[in-house]
């Protein structure tokens, strides 16, 4: 075992302020893989580093390596626009995504790393008769599981967001909208730095620039991995790859109900203070919010086509413009600074899959699609108790490949329309 | 963004069509024996894949007739546009390097030379 890290304070900081910054201890090593490991968890994104972080946490097991192509966080953990809520229709997600939301409430003092937890509350606005049919429905749902929710007329909406365009004259007016004041964002990359570092702490392997190339399985059993650092053995290897998960799937001939497509994200420059919550719309495919540095972040729908090459069409983003500009006016000369792609692995019910497979040892965990980033803790928990276990955790018991056979879907899709 | 050659129409922006998903998906000759599982199959399961994959494509802003591409997923890069009903055609060139590297056109995969026609 490696030496613990040394804790964060206001005195360490002080402390590396006088030695100029230039001492401070790396937040993780870089060791070579073993030959052997305990479990192997391939992607080294939020979900598959909170998998590792809780089974070394919560089932003691820490000779584990998460394997990672490029580097930590640099799949869409790094560039979704983080937004983080946990009122979903179905009881099942809503125990599932709140269960997440509780350990984001804690994460920073947990992982003794700031991940800029800010519970801003995130605004879901209603257009149309519909919607505002659709929200209330969720709304109630919400409240029978116990997780806050309000409804906001028009009235209050502009109390709350004072910058939005309430004129019933637009094309898609405000009608009103629910609010989770718990709901919030977060900085993306602290949560994998956070978590890597916890991870490596308790004597887990992180090991980057190191892709997998195949899984190796004997009569019905993984036995490990092929990957460009050689070969690694382990009776249990966890598949946490989003957007390439059917890429590994294909290797060992799984069948997923995956489809990979772009998902677009821009941020403007930086501006003064002007948006202090999260402002969706899944009607008209546009969401705002603003980060500390006080670039706008705004997030689009997908690219309607299977895709890995990271960049989509501009005109999805010229549709998410155009609803922004119309529900904030006063942001139509901004300039944006930068905009970018990820690959997200859409499921058929628009809810994820966290499952064993017909193949002892072998696990999977994808299927999130453009909403997982909320889900980063609660995933990794039920995850490492499905591979510790091998059998699921009662959150994650209704998200089984199998439900794709017996009809039980957790349709998500017609509920949350956009499920970010 | 990328450009379609509509067999019927020549080329448009990727915006005027739709994406039908994979094609050569056959239907069922016999419904009524099919196992939960095989209906599972034929409903949900996709390939997916990362390179050459076969779909269907309908020109929806268009003329609105449905027709097959041959597309290099990792770059976006189409190879072949086909007819419907024929069968998926052979293409030439060099598959990825590793499941997935890192491209010149796109940033998914090792640059291919798969032979466009
Ligand atoms: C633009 C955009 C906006 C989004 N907005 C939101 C939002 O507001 N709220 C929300 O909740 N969610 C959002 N999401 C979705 C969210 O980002 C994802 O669901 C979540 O981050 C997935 O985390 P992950 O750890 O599973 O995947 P990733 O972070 O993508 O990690 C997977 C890792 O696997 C690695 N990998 C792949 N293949 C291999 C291989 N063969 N060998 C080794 N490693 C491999 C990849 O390099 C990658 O680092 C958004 C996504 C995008 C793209
Ligand atoms: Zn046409």
């Amino acid at each position: 075992m490696h030496k613990k890290p040394k804790k964060y304070s206001v005195f360490s900081l002080i402390r590396n302020a006088v030695s100029y910054h230039e001492n401070w201890q790396p937040v993780w090593r870089s060791p070579e893989p073993k030959k052997e490991y305990d479990a192997i968890i391939i992607g080294g994104g939020g979900h598959g580093l909170t998998t590792a972080y809780y089974l070394a946490k919560n089932h003691g097991l820490t000779n584990i390596a998460v394997i990672e192509k490029g580097w930590i966080g640099g799949g869409n953990t790094g560039r979704n626009t983080t937004i983080i809520r946990s009122n979903y229709l179905w009881d099942q997600s809503a125990a599932l995504y709140e269960h997440a939301l509780k350990l984001w409430e804690g994460m920073s003092q947990e992982l003794n790393y700031n991940v800029m937890f800010s519970q801003r509350g995130v605004m879901n606005v209603a257009h149309n008769l519909h919607d505002v049919r659709e929200l209330k429905r969720r709304w109630h749902a919400n409240r029978l599981n116990d997780i806050d929710c309000e409804w906001l007329n028009r009235e209050q909406v502009k109390e709350f967001c004072p910058i939005i365009n309430t004129s019933p004259n637009i094309r898609y007016p405000v009608m009103g909208a629910t609010l989770q004041r718990r709901a919030g964002t977060a900085r993306h990359d602290a949560v994998a730095w956070g978590y890597a570092r916890g991870a490596d702490a308790m004597g887990v392997d992180i090991i980057q620039n190191c892709e997998v190339t195949n899984i190796n399985v004997k009569n019905g059993q993984v036995t490990g991995i092929e990957s460009t650092k050689g070969s690694i053995n382990s009776k249990r290897v966890g598949v946490v790859t989003a957007g390439h998960t059917s890429v590994i799937a294909n290797m060992v001939g799984i069948r997923l109900p995956l489809e990979s497509r772009p998902l677009q994200a821009l941020v403007s420059e930086p501006v003064k203070p002007v948006i202090d919550t999260v402002v969706m719309s899944n009607t008209i495919h546009a969401y705002v919010s603003q980060s500390d540095k006080g670039e706008l972040v705004i997030g689009a729908g997908t690219d309607g086509y299977t895709s890995y090459s990271q960049r989509g069409g501009f005109n999805i983003v010229e549709d998410t413009i155009n609803a922004v500009v119309e529900l904030f006016p006063l942001f139509s000369r901004m300039k944006m600074l930068r905009h970018w792609g990820g690959i997200v692995d859409i499921c058929p019910d628009a809810s994820p899959i966290v499952s064993k497979t017909h193949i002892k040892g072998l696990y999977f965990n994808c299927g999130w699609g453009t909403g997982g980033f909320k889900a980063t803790p609660g995933s990794g928990w039920v995850f490492a108790h499905t591979i510790a276990n091998d059998e699921p955790h009662k959150l994650n018991a209704p998200f089984t490949i199998n439900r794709f056979s017996s009809g039980e879907l957790v349709d998500e899709h017609g509920a949350a329309a956009v499920a970010h | 963004m990328f450009l379609i050659k509509c067999p019927y129409c020549g080329e448009r922006e990727q915006s005027e069509f739709s994406c039908g998903g994979e094609a050569h998906i056959v239907r069922p000759k016999n419904p009524p024996d099919l196992t939960d599982d095989e209906w599972a199959d034929y409903l949900f399961m996709r390939k997916n894949i990362k390179g050459v994959q076969f779909e269907r494509w309908n020109h929806s802003n268009g003329c609105r007739r449905w027709f097959n591409i041959a597309r290099n997923t990792a770059t976006d890069e189409i190879l072949k546009i086909y007819n419907m009903g024929e069968r998926p055609p052979k293409i030439e060139g060099n598959d990825l390097k590793t499941p997935s590297g890192e491209p010149e056109i796109g940033s998914g995969n090792i640059s291919t030379s798969f032979k466009k026609e």
